[in-house]
């Protein structure tokens, strides 16, 4: 029997595999068993209320799809209300992701959340739609340690800090978290990206651009995930196009501790499930006692680091 | 057969957390396609064999389709597909589409034998309460497939049905025979006879609330005739329920791609159609 267990920081999940915030809600659990999970993990959280952006919300390219959906959220009371309860039932621990429009507003809402109930806080620092441009704080090293900085003081919860690829300082921004205290970084939300429509002329989303996802990105993710694991001692989680088995092995293998899925479960509403059961099988199949020793495991023997240098960012 | 809401509620589905015996109520899996044919010049009919728990499917309820990829066309997501008919005896469940997209043309080239990856079935169907007779469902486009299986679970209901089904042309008239198999009264409305505009449709159906026999409005596909329901319903007091179409990702709740505005207690609020509908109480539906 393989070992599927994983540690992040203080928190040990029962497999590696988690879904990505935003495309998990409870609609879920009527197709696949959530105790399974390795965590649960909710779509992102604000203290205002917000309605989303306009339609159309998504649009899908070869190999993805992109979204701009604006984050929807019904606020704090209906969290406390309604979803902390709600998962309460499972075992599975609860990730709750949060955003906010300042440090000062993540601090806050940090607070606030952490209850009884909540395992670990992830901080949506990197979502591409909310600021202007699609400007986040994870877009540079100083205004990622600020907010972290802010949220370490406000919570003794185990803090993630989901990070943006749309940013050629990763690995810093990475530096940047752990040096504040995140005890993990989330590698990576989505590529921010664009589609227009041939026989309107006009941008496909409502909200012009938005966040790519699904196997197309997974090999540019794939390689900020290897970036940042070299750069930071804490686990690093990696998100971007996992779909089977083979890419959340291949994400483990470039350093990644666990792995979120989202997309994929669009397609296949039982891919974190099936994932789970390929890893067992992998290992099995490899001789391998614990999956965390897939963990950074890439045999990388030519190269070293002064000559990969010139790859940067 | 009765037609209930699948939606559980919050409380039912949390004490799922802690059941070891969970099951899956809605399962994505490979069926088989039984037939896939013409049915005029612009439907198809295709027939797959599910498992059991697919052919559980209540009327106005829809699968998300995993389209064949072909030639040039790349669908990555999946397509919702309402259901038009189902047999849980032989485990049977049947769509009528039209060939518009990539997704639908890469179902076209389905043949019997070939495997289709279906995922429901999902979102809430239609209700048929006890106190229905006689009910009026009135469709267009899509909505003459969506309202179809109504046909049978009012009959095994003991409900009388009038379907005012709508098209451009008589050729294109979907759902009459299945209808009338069923012991519907059909009234064809067309665009080619002049027969299909508001005023007209509601002259009908003004002489069905007229005649007792229209206890329920059922509705799909039309935002013209939708609105006319909707003032008629409110004009004498009967219910209805419209089932509302909007570009979908996931089908499961999880994205919100498909929230549309509804008209709730004073506000405007949003609802995914994937999971809070696709059928929603006519009165808070906005054309």
């Amino acid at each position: 029997m393989t070992d599927l267990s994983v540690q992040i920081g203080d928190l040990t999940l029962a497999s590696p595999v988690m879904p990505a915030s935003g495309t998990f809600a409870e609609g879920l659990e009527r197709v696949i068993d959530l105790n399974r999970l390795g965590a649960l993990v909710t779509k992102t959280i604000t203290r205002e209320l917000r309605a989303g952006n306009p339609l159309p919300r998504v649009v899908e390219r070869p190999g993805g799809l992109i979204n701009s959906i604006g984050i929807p959220s019904k606020g704090v009371p209906h969290f406390l209300d309604h979803t902390l309860p709600y998962y309460a039932a499972y075992r599975t621990p609860l990730v709750v992701s949060i955003s906010a429009p300042t440090a000062e507003g993540f601090a806050e809402l940090a607070a606030e959340i952490s209850r009884p109930g909540v395992a670990a806080i992830e901080a949506n620092i990197s979502c591409p739609n909310i600021e202007e441009d699609g400007r986040a704080f994870a877009m540079n090293a100083a205004s990622t340690e600020a907010v972290m900085r802010q949220l370490r003081a406000a919570t003794s919860l185990p803090l993630w800090a989901k990070l943006t690829p749309n940013t050629g300082d990763l690995p810093d921004v990475a530096r940047a978290a752990e040096a504040a205290g995140a005890d993990a970084v989330v590698v990576a939300n989505t590529i921010l990206a664009m589609a227009i429509d041939l026989n309107t002329f006009k941008p496909c989303l409502g909200n012009v651009m938005g966040g790519m996802s699904g196997p197309a990105i997974k090999p540019i993710v794939l390689r900020q995930v290897y970036q940042c694991a070299r750069a930071v001692r804490i686990p690093v989680i990696g998100c971007g196009g996992v779909s089977d088995t083979e890419d959340a092995v291949e994400y483990m293998l470039a350093g990644a501790t666990a792995v979120q899925v989202g997309t994929a479960t669009f397609l296949q509403p039982a891919a974190m499930t099936m994932i789970i059961d390929g890893l067992a099988k992998f290992c099995e199949r490899r001789d391998i006692a614990r999956v965390a020793d897939l963990v950074g495991a890439v045999v990388n023997e030519e190269a070293d680091e002064p000559e990969l240098a010139w790859l940067a960012p | 057969m009765s037609v209930h809401h699948m939606s559980a509620s919050a409380s039912e589905v949390a004490l799922g957390g802690n059941r070891a015996d969970w099951s899956a109520s809605i399962v994505a899996e490979r069926a088989e396609v039984a037939s896939n044919d013409e049915i005029n010049a612009e439907y198809r009919h295709l027939v797959v064999r599910g498992s059991e728990i697919a052919a559980r499917a209540l009327p106005g309820q829809f699968f998300q389709l995993l389209c064949p990829q072909t030639g040039g066309d790349q669908p990555f997501l999946r397509r919702p597909m309402s259901l038009y008919g189902v047999d849980p005896t032989q485990r049977q469940i049947e769509f009528l589409y039209k060939v518009t997209g990539a997704g639908t043309r890469g179902l076209a080239t389905l043949r019997p034998r070939d495997s289709l990856d279906i995922m429901g079935p999902l979102g809430v169907g239609f209700t048929l309460s006890p106190g229905f007779r006689s009910i009026v469902v009135v469709g267009r486009g899509a909505g003459l497939a969506t309202l179809a299986p109504l046909a049978r679970a009012a009959r095994d209901s003991g409900i009388s049905v009038t379907a005012i089904l709508s098209a451009r042309r008589p050729e294109l008239l979907v759902s009459v025979d299945l209808f009338k198999r069923e012991g519907a009264q059909v009234v064809a409305v067309t665009d080619s006879e002049s027969t299909s505009g508001p005023a007209n449709v509601e002259r009908i159906l003004r002489r069905l609330i007229a005649e007792g026999r229209c206890d329920a409005f059922f509705a799909c596909g039309s935002s013209r005739l939708l609105r006319v329901q909707q003032r008629l319903a409110r004009e004498f007091g009967i219910p209805g329920q419209v089932a509302m179409e909007q570009q979908m990702a996931c089908g499961l709740g999880l994205c919100y791609c498909c929230v549309r505005d509804f008209h709730v207690g004073g506000e405007i609020v949003h609802r995914r159609v994937c999971w809070d509908g696709p059928v929603f109480d006519m009165m808070e539906a906005l054309p």
